[in-house]
C-alpha cells in the first residue's frame, strides 16, 4: 500500500489537477478584484449622484465646435457634438492614411536609390522623426510653422492655392457649378475649400510622423525580397519596371501589409492628440463634454468603443488586403 | 597630388544625368535649409528663454534648499553609468577579444561627453560653481568608466551579477532622495516637474512594466485557457485604446474605482497608467521572443526534470528575452516619448513646463526656441537608448547565435 502511494506523484505534481487549481486561483483573483472595483464604483457613483445614465446625450451641448463637416451649433444635443467630433477624427485619419502611405512609400523606396545623397537623406529623415515625440512635433507644426505663416496680402500665393495663417485655401465648385479660386475680401481670404491651420498642423504632423514608420516597413519589405529575384527577373528579359511590378512588389507586399496594419492603427489612435493643436476631434469634444456634465464613465465608454471600432475597421480592411497578397497555395 | 573629390562621390551622386540633377536639386535645398536654420539659430533666435528657465526645465518647482539631493542623485547616476559602461565594455565580445580599454566608439562617446559638459553649462549661462559641478560629474563618470573597464574582467561574476542589481537599488535610493523620508524633508510629487518628472515617470513605468509584460506574455502563450484569454483580453483592450484616453480614464475614473482616500495623486495615477499601458505592448514584444524559441527547448528542459517555473526561467526566458531585446528597448523609447502626453492632462512634465513657460508674456512667441531645444533633448535621449540597446545586443548574443 505504502509502495503504491509513493509511486504515484503527490497532488501538486498531478498533471490534471494543477492546471485547474491554477486557473481556479487566477479566476477567483480576477473576480475578486473586479467585484471590489465595481463595488467601489457603484458606491462612489451613487454617492456623487452620477449613476450610469445616457439621458445627458440628448441635452443641448452649449459649446461650439470651431470646424466641423457636420453642421453643429451650441443648441444641438451632445450626441450630435460627439458625432461631429467622430466625423472630424475620421476626416483626419482618412487623409492621414493616404498621405502617410504615399510619403512612407516614397521614402522607403528612396533608401534603395542609386543616389547616395537620396539614400542618406531618407535615413536621416527616419532617424530624426522617430526619435522625437509626436506630441512635440504636433505643437511644433502648429505653433512654430502654421501660426507663423503670413496673413492677408502677404500670404503665400501659388496659382489657385493660398497658404496663410488662417489656413490653406483651395479652389473648388461654389454655389452650383461655378468654379472659383481663393480671393481676398476685406483682408480675409475666402475660397470654396478651406483647411484650418489646426487641421493642417495635425494632418502634417501625423503624415510626417507615421510616414517615417511606414518608410521603415516598406524598406524592410523590399529588403526581404532576395536579390536573386531581381537577377532572375532580369535574366528572363524583364525590364526594371516590369520586374518591379510583377516580381518584386507582389513579394514585398506580403511583408509590408501586416506592418502597415500596425502603423495605420497607431495613426488612428495618435489622431487623438488633436487636442494639442486645437482641432476638434472626438477626444477633444468628449473631454469638453465630460468637463460640462461630469459623466466620466459614459464618456470613456463612448471614447473606447469609438476607437476600438475604428481600429477594427482598419484591421478588417487590412486583413482582407493581406489575404489578397499572401501566397496562394493549392 | 591629393585627390580633391573622393573617388566614390562621383559615382554616388552623378552616376547619370537624372541622378546628377536630383543631387544638385537636393544639395541646393538642403544647403538653403541648413543656411536658414543656422542664420536663425545664431542671428534671430533668442535663447534667453532657455537660459532664464533652465532650472525650471530641469526640475520644475523643486525647493531650492533641497536641490543638493538631486545633485547627489546625479552624481550617483554618473557613477553607476560609468561603472556599467566600463564593465559592459570589459565583457568578452563575440569572436572579438578586447584589445583596448578605450575602443574607438568609446573614445568618440567620451569626447562628445566632455565637449557637451564644457559647452552646455556655458551655453546655458550657468554660474561658475555650477559649471564646475558638471565638469566634476563628467570626470567622475569617465574615471569610473576607465577603472571598471580595466578591472571588471578580474572581478568576473561579481561584476556581471552585481551591476544589474545597482540600478534597481539606485532607483530606490533615488526615490528617497527625490521624495524625502528617512530623515529627509518630504518634497511632494506636485513639486516635481520638468525633466525630473519626465524621467521619474518614464523610469517608474519601465521598471514596473517589464516584469508585468513578461507575466502577460507568458500568460498569453500559456496552454491554460483562462490565463490565455485573460491576458489576450487585457492586452487587446489596452492596445485598442489611445494612450490619452487611458490617461484620461486614470485621472477621472480611478478615483471612483478605489475606496475614498486610497487613490494615488495625479502624478502617480499617470505613472500607473503608463505602466499598465506599456506592459501590454511589452507583452507583445516578449511574446514574439517566446515564439522564436523552438518548442523543443521547453520539452528538453522538462524532460531533464526541471519543473515549469525552472524550465521557463532557466531555459526559455533567457533566450526569448535576448531575442526580444530590440523590440523591448524600442518600446521603452516610445514610452519615454509618450510621457509628453502628461502635459495634456495638466501635469508639468518637460513639455508641460515648456507650455507654462511660453504662457508667460515675457516669452511670448519664443515657441520655436523652446520646442527645438526639447526636440534635440528627446532626440539625444532616444538615440542614446537605441545605441545602447544595439551595443548590449551584440554582447549578449552568445557565439553560437547570429553567425
Amino acid at each position: 500500500m505504502a509502495g503504491r502511494l509513493s509511486a504515484s506523484p503527490p497532488w501538486w505534481q498531478n498533471r490534471r489537477l494543477v492546471p485547474w487549481l491554477v486557473q481556479g486561483a487566477v479566476g477567483l483573483g480576477i473576480l475578486v478584484v473586479i467585484a471590489f472595483l465595481l463595488g467601489n464604483l457603484v458606491r462612489n457613483l451613487s454617492a456623487a449622484g452620477l449613476l450610469l445614465s445616457w439621458r445627458w446625450l440628448g441635452q443641448p451641448a452649449s459649446f461650439d465646435i470651431a470646424e466641423s463637416l457636420l453642421p453643429f451649433n451650441a443648441s444641438e444635443p451632445y450626441w450630435r457634438g460627439l458625432l461631429a467630433g467622430l466625423v472630424n477624427t475620421l476626416r483626419v485619419v482618412g487623409l492621414g492614411l493616404v498621405g502617410a502611405t504615399l510619403l512612407g512609400t516614397l521614402v522607403g523606396s528612396a533608401s534603395f536609390s542609386s543616389n547616395g545623397l537620396v539614400k542618406r537623406l531618407a535615413r536621416i529623415y527616419v532617424e530624426v522623426i522617430r526619435n522625437i515625440p509626436l506630441l512635440l512635433q504636433l505643437v511644433f507644426w502648429y505653433f512654430v510653422v502654421f501660426l507663423a505663416l503670413p496673413n492677408g496680402e502677404a500670404a503665400i500665393q501659388l496659382p489657385g492655392i493660398v497658404l496663410s495663417k488662417s489656413g490653406l485655401f483651395l479652389p473648388g465648385f461654389e454655389a452650383g457649378f461655378h468654379w472659383s479660386g481663393p480671393s481676398l475680401v476685406d483682408g480675409v481670404w475666402q475660397a470654396p475649400l478651406r483647411f484650418t491651420p489646426e487641421f493642417g498642423a495635425l494632418l502634417t504632423g501625423l503624415v510626417v510622423y507615421t510616414g517615417a514608420f511606414i518608410a521603415e516597413v516598406v524598406r524592410g519589405g523590399i529588403a526581404a525580397v532576395p536579390k536573386g529575384q531581381w537577377e532572375a527577373a532580369t535574366s528572363l528579359g524583364l525590364g526594371p519596371l516590369l520586374s518591379l511590378r510583377r516580381i518584386i512588389i507582389p513579394q514585398a507586399l506580403r511583408v509590408i501589409v501586416p506592418g502597415l496594419n500596425t502603423q495605420y492603427i497607431s495613426l488612428a489612435k495618435n489622431s487623438s492628440l488633436a487636442v494639442a493643436c486645437g482641432y476638434s476631434d472626438l477626444y477633444s469634444v468628449a473631454e469638453t463634454s465630460l468637463n460640462q456634465t461630469g459623466r466620466a464613465i459614459e464618456v470613456i465608454v463612448i471614447l473606447l468603443a469609438a476607437y476600438l471600432a475604428i481600429d477594427l475597421a482598419i484591421s478588417l480592411v487590412m486583413n482582407g488586403l493581406n489575404r489578397l497578397v499572401q501566397i496562394k497555395e493549392r | 597630388m591629393p585627390r580633391v573629390v573622393r573617388p566614390g562621390l562621383r559615382k554616388e551622386l552623378f552616376a547619370n544625368p537624372i541622378d546628377g540633377l536630383v543631387s544638385v536639386l537636393l544639395i541646393t535645398g538642403v544647403g538653403a535649409a541648413g543656411y536658414g536654420l543656422i542664420h536663425w539659430a545664431f542671428g534671430q533666435a533668442q535663447w534667453v528663454v532657455i537660459q532664464a528657465n533652465s532650472t525650471l526645465f530641469a526640475v520644475g518647482r523643486y525647493p531650492i534648499g533641497q536641490q543638493w539631493r538631486l545633485w547627489l542623485l546625479v552624481a550617483l547616476l554618473a557613477a553607476a553609468t560609468g561603472l556599467s559602461w566600463g564593465a559592459l565594455r570589459g565583457l568578452p565580445q563575440r569572436d572579438r577579444p578586447i584589445r583596448a580599454v578605450w575602443p574607438r566608439n568609446d573614445r568618440i562617446a567620451a569626447i562628445v561627453l566632455v565637449a557637451l559638459c564644457c559647452w552646455a553649462p556655458a551655453a546655458l549661462g550657468l554660474a561658475w560653481p555650477i559649471q564646475a559641478r558638471w565638469w566634476g560629474l563628467t570626470a567622475l563618470l569617465l574615471v569610473l568608466r576607465w577603472l571598471a573597464g580595466r578591472y571588471a574582467s578580474r572581478l568576473g561574476k561579481v561584476a556581471t551579477l552585481g551591476l544589474p542589481l545597482i540600478w534597481p537599488l539606485l532607483y530606490l535610493v533615488g526615490m528617497v532622495l527625490i521624495g524625502g523620508g528617512l530623515g529627509l524633508v518630504t518634497v511632494g510629487a506636485n513639486e516635481w516637474g520638468g525633466l525630473l518628472l519626465t524621467l521619474i515617470e518614464a523610469s517608474f513605468a519601465i521598471l514596473l512594466s517589464a516584469p508585468l509584460g513578461v507575466v502577460l506574455a507568458l500568460g498569453r502563450s500559456s496552454s491554460l485557457p483562462l490565463l490565455r484569454w485573460g491576458s489576450i483580453a487585457y492586452i487587446e483592450f489596452i492596445r485598442g485604446a489611445p494612450l490619452i484616453t487611458l490617461l484620461f480614464l486614470g485621472q477621472n475614473i480611478l478615483g471612483f474605482l478605489l475606496p475614498g482616500g486610497l487613490a494615488p495623486d495625479r502624478i502617480w495615477r499617470a505613472a500607473w497608467i503608463l505602466t499598465f499601458f506599456s506592459a501590454a505592448y511589452l507583452a507583445e514584444a516578449v511574446r514574439a521572443g517566446l515564439a522564436a524559441v523552438p518548442r523543443g527547448q521547453l520539452e528538453a528542459a522538462r524532460s531533464l526534470g526541471l519543473n515549469l517555473p525552472q524550465a521557463l526561467s532557466r531555459v526559455v526566458l533567457p533566450q526569448a528575452l535576448r531575442i526580444a531585446l530590440p523590440a523591448t528597448v524600442g518600446q521603452f523609447i516610445s514610452l519615454l516619448q509618450d510621457t509628453t502626453l502628461l502635459s495634456l492632462i495638466g501635469l508639468l512634465d518637460l513639455l508641460g513646463t515648456a507650455r507654462s513657460v511660453m504662457a508667460n508674456p515675457l516669452y511670448l512667441g519664443k515657441s520655436a526656441e523652446v520646442y527645438l531645444t526639447l526636440a534635440v533633448l528627446f532626440w539625444c535621449c532616444c538615440a542614446a537608448l537605441g545605441l545602447g540597446s544595439r551595443a548590449l545586443e551584440r554582447r549578449l548574443n552568445p557565439p553560437s547565435l547570429g553567425r
